[in-house]
């Protein structure tokens, strides 16, 4: 069974049963029932047209859900009255569309939209949303039996920012993966068909953002599951398919002249995709880049980023000037300095700034790798 | 979202609860505090787990190759008692430093607040986000 093309049909298939009058929380209720029926019985018995089956599933879930709730007889008369399919002039996209804006809105914790979008835009069951983020499936469920309370009520129709969309798609690319389903590939998957629908040069850069990452996903860490920096991965093993197309998407957003965060980002993930080795890396347009994301974000994490292509750019000691006037406590502030340090010859400082960088990790794979760098220099230290 | 672990120690508080210092209907009303807690976590979408642990443990020690492990305690002195924990998932330290808080004031004898030190421990994932 193609799974993907059921979690492509699930939004529209939620869209039809809302033109018929179902509200939005019911009937994405009706529609995730009919998903699991489909993974279910559709490997045996596959059916000729999936989206009818669809349809027709979910619907009668929801007269189910309706006659069970015991709702007053009248009520019932009017959904028995099942209407003639209407036909389906509004094109699917745009009901899409419009379902990516309603999960992601304003009014939702992150943790909700996401879960949310995952399960409404993106097909997922709730058990594979809860196995992604290693909670317990009730609890994945209550999530988002509450975004949708949460959502009740409010005017779903009018369109929404496209930047609070952006910022869940970002969410769900970037935590990371366990489980059955590949969370960052279904972040693009998603953002692939919110880029179809729309043509905002931020869609693009983010899709481009996400494909240059996501290309160099194999060369990340080795056999062994430790991490390996940028700098020393192995590029022959970056997909480079996945590259020259998160570099046209980028090129083409870029040419609209509206820049964006990230459109920014991609920028530099595409200057560093685009190098065959690192020492061809063009160091100077980066920082140039920083300055723009800087200009538009304010970031201080951007400005740290910004301090060691500076170090790489003009040399490590114009790296820690550049560090200099920011925040201690700013995540990877140590391993930042550690790296800057290491580079213009003060190991002993390095291999000190890398333990605390490791006490500060916030995952184990950073931890062990901070770690590594603290002990190499250490060992290499004593045996001087 | 982030997981915590929420360590309970009975750190600070007057009397371990499973110590004589409550009578059984403040002991019940204490465990129902707790069970209601995690009740709101579930019904909240920010309950992962939890577990309450035997008092006395014994600790364990590898003897060298060929060799039974060798075996010490269980120790009375309870300055490491750890007598549960709960895993949350949820949205920010904040959020997290707010349910410590309120776990923190389950009843004890009279039915006040125990106000032990519940230790909060942010989990580890496993990597790092793929955009750093």
């Amino acid at each position: 069974m193609n799974e993907e093309l059921l979690r492509e049909l699930v939004p529209a298939v939620i869209g039809i049963l809302r033109r018929r009058g179902v509200d939005f929380a019911a009937a994405e209720d009706a529609v995730q029932d009919a998903l699991v029926e489909a993974i279910r019985t559709w490997p045996t018995k596959p059916p000729r047209d999936p989206r009818g089956w669809l349809v027709t599933v979910a619907w009668r879930r929801h007269l189910d859900a309706v006659r069970s709730e015991g709702a007053r007889q009248e009520r019932e008369a009017q959904v028995e009255a099942e209407p003639a399919p209407a036909p389906d002039t509004v094109p699917d996209s745009d009901d899409t569309l419009q379902l990516y804006f309603l999960c992601a809105h304003p009014s939702l914790t992150p943790a909700s939209a996401v879960a949310l979008t995952l399960r409404a835009v993106g097909g997922l069951t709730t058990r594979q949303i809860a196995e992604a983020y290693l909670v317990p499936e009730a609890t994945m469920a209550q999530r988002i039996s509450r975004a949708k309370r949460t959502l009740a009520g409010r005017r779903l129709d009018q369109p929404g920012e496209v930047h609070t969309v952006l910022r869940v798609l970002y969410l769900i690319f970037n935590e990371g993966y366990s489980g059955q389903i590949d969370v960052a590939a279904e972040a693009i998957r998603l953002t692939r068909r919110l880029h179809r629908g729309t043509d905002h040069p931020e869609v693009a850069g983010l899709l481009a953002l996400m494909l240059l990452h996501h290309a160099r996903r194999p060369a990340r860490f080795t056999a062994e599951g430790a991490l390996v920096p940028l700098r020393e991965q192995d590029r022959r093993r970056w997909d480079t398919a996945a590259i020259r197309t998160g570099i046209q998407v980028l090129q083409a957003a870029l040419a609209q002249d509206r820049l964006g965060e990230f459109q920014a980002q991609a920028a530099i993930a595409a200057l560093h995709a685009d190098a065959p080795t690192v020492e061809e890396t063009d160091w100077v347009q980066i920082v140039e880049w920083y300055d723009e994301l800087v200009a538009l974000t304010d970031s201080p994490i951007a400005r740290l980023n910004r301090a060691v292509a500076v170090g790489e750019a003009e040399g490590p000691r114009a790296g820690l000037a550049a560090l200099a006037p920011l925040e201690q406590s700013l995540p990877r502030y140590e391993a930042a300095a550690a790296y800057l340090h290491e580079r213009a010859g003060d190991a002993e400082i390095a291999a000190r700034l890398y333990g605390q960088a490791a006490r500060a990790a916030t995952n184990q794979a950073e931890h062990d790798h901070l770690r590594r760098q603290a002990a190499r220099l250490t060992t290499a230290a004593r045996t001087e | 979202m982030a997981k915590y672990l929420l360590l309970k120690h009975y750190r600070g508080a007057p009397t371990a609860p499973n110590e004589a210092s409550m009578n059984p209907q403040e002991f019940d009303a204490h465990v129902r505090y707790m069970e209601e807690f995690a009740d709101r976590l579930k019904e909240s979408g920010e309950y992962v787990d939890s577990q309450a642990l035997s008092p006395e443990g014994t600790f364990v020690r590898s003897d060298g190759p060929g060799k039974p492990p060798v075996t010490d305690g269980p120790f009375a002195e309870t300055k490491d008692l750890i007598a549960g924990w709960m895993a949350i998932d949820v949205d920010s330290y904040e959020r997290a430093l707010e349910l410590a808080g309120e776990l923190s004031a389950a009843p004890g004898a009279g039915g006040e607040p125990i106000q032990e030190w519940l230790e909060l421990r942010p989990f580890w994932t496993d990597q790092p986000p793929t955009i750093e």
